[in-house]
């Protein structure tokens, strides 16, 4: 609809500004009624030159400042947070490497003291032993002495003692004989009798 | 003067606040040029200030500042490869001016800047002139394969050149026309809503409560046109990333 009218009175945009006089009353608000009610105020190519310029200018200052100002900042604070945080991602890794290694040599630390602990206990538990059993043989060894000391004199008591039962045999026998046959029997008869007894 | 408050063209006429004429041109100071200027200061303004402190650890602002700067910057990566990443200044300036000169529309008396046509054809001849000539720049006259996809039977090559060259005329017309259509459009909606609630309530009780409907229209399409506002600029934007990505890479 608009469109269509502006472009019919396109053709006739000088009459407007004769018309500008009569129409202004109706436009106490506006200090410049000029194309007031000709064109649909988007088509009115009047206005198309000083939009362009002033586009040109406002625009081509906004992308010189933006180009030389704005984006290097914006880009800057930018790069140098990812620089910040990427820096502090390396830390925080190289931290957690560094823990890493620390609690890696601690658990080696760790186990060989317990192995050492291990040997020493061993060794210890084998010296004990050792000591344990030589202390054992030395009393098994005078124990052992002290026994056959003892089945030796037990042995030369025996002896003694069957050395003894001759004799002894031997007064029991003259006594004997003296007191059932009243008569005296020789030492040598008595002793020969004794020992053919004795065998 | 009743009619003429809820007429819904007003807000878009061009009033000169400081005349100026050069060689028989018209090229006066107006509001368009005035809210231009304001787009360039607030939107600057905001990405100078806010990352003025340079902290490591973002606040808010300075958040809206870099995420701001990273959306351009990925969605340039993602169209044109890191090779377009040259052109991240031009794609950024047209998207935070586009974007902030749709938010400031937004507000009530405020002239919006995008919704006249050669403001919008303006960035659009500067976009499609980029990829023309940087084309020719880099690839010479290779950049006419753009013209001739591959694997396209011979017969067919003529007609296929001739829509291929139509599509990248109209791209230019395609791309200002969108932006410009959705602005005034949207205004256009929304003055008319608010017409209503004007004209409704003039007439009493009865048309107070009937102004409520349009109101609440109102509201709703605020917040819409809030949507469309960050939705044109990042069309703007996309659409500037896909063609710079064709100057780049013309072989399809």
């Amino acid at each position: 609809m608009f469109v269509t009218s502006a472009f019919a009175q396109e053709s006739a945009p000088s009459a407007d500004t004769s018309h500008a006089a009569t129409e202004g009353e109706t436009h106490s608000g506006t200090s410049v009624p000029a194309e007031a009610h000709g064109t649909f105020p988007p088509f009115d190519p009047a206005t198309f030159p000083s939009q362009l310029l002033w586009l040109a200018i406002t625009f081509g200052l906004f992308y010189l400042f933006l180009k030389r100002v704005v984006m290097p900042r914006v880009g800057g604070i930018i790069d140098v947070r990812n620089d910040r945080i990427t820096q502090d991602l390396d830390q925080a890794a190289k931290l957690k490497g560094e823990a890493d290694a620390a609690v890696a040599a601690y658990e080696q630390e760790l186990a060989e003291a317990k192995t050492k602990a291990n040997a020493i206990g061993q060794q210890a538990n084998d010296a004990a032993k050792a000591e344990a059993d030589t202390a054992r043989k030395k009393v098994e060894a005078a124990l052992d002495a002290k026994l056959g000391e003892a089945e030796a004199r037990i042995s030369s008591i025996k002896a003694n003692a069957m050395k003894e039962v001759g004799s002894i045999a031997e007064d029991t026998a003259s006594a004997i004989v003296e007191a059932l046959a009243g008569g005296k029997a020789s030492k040598a008869e008595i002793a020969a009798a004794v020992k053919s007894v004795a065998r | 003067m009743a009619a003429d408050k809820v007429d819904p063209i007003h807000q878009f006429h061009i009033n000169k606040l400081i005349p100026i004429d050069i060689g028989g041109y018209d090229l006066s100071f107006t509001n368009s040029a005035l809210f231009m200027v304001a787009t360039v200061i607030v939107a600057a303004g905001f990405l100078f200030l806010t990352t003025s402190s340079r902290s490591l650890v973002p606040g808010r602002l300075q958040s809206v500042s870099e995420m701001a700067y990273e959306f351009v910057g990925n969605m340039l990566r993602d169209a044109a490869g890191t090779q377009g990443m040259k052109f991240f200044p031009l794609v950024f300036s047209l998207f935070m001016f586009v974007l902030v000169a749709n938010l400031l529309g937004l507000f009530p008396y405020f002239f919006t800047v995008t919704s006249h046509i050669i403001v919008t054809f303006g960035l659009a001849v500067l976009v499609i002139a980029t990829v023309v000539v940087y084309g020719f720049m880099k690839h010479g006259f290779g950049f006419l394969k753009l013209f001739v996809p591959h694997g396209v039977p011979v017969f067919l090559l003529p007609l296929v050149v001739l829509i291929e060259v139509i599509s990248f005329v109209s791209r230019p017309v395609s791309l200002s026309v969108r932006l410009f259509a959705n602005m005034l459009a949207g205004h256009i909606t929304l003055k008319v809503f608010s017409g209503f609630v004007v004209s409704l309530s003039a007439l009493g009780a009865v048309g107070v409560a009937g102004s409520i409907l349009p109101l609440a229209m109102a509201v709703a399409l605020t917040a819409l046109e809030l949507l469309v506002a960050f939705l044109q600029a990042y069309v703007f934007a996309v659409l500037t990333c896909m063609y710079l990505n064709d100057a780049l890479h013309p072989g399809h």
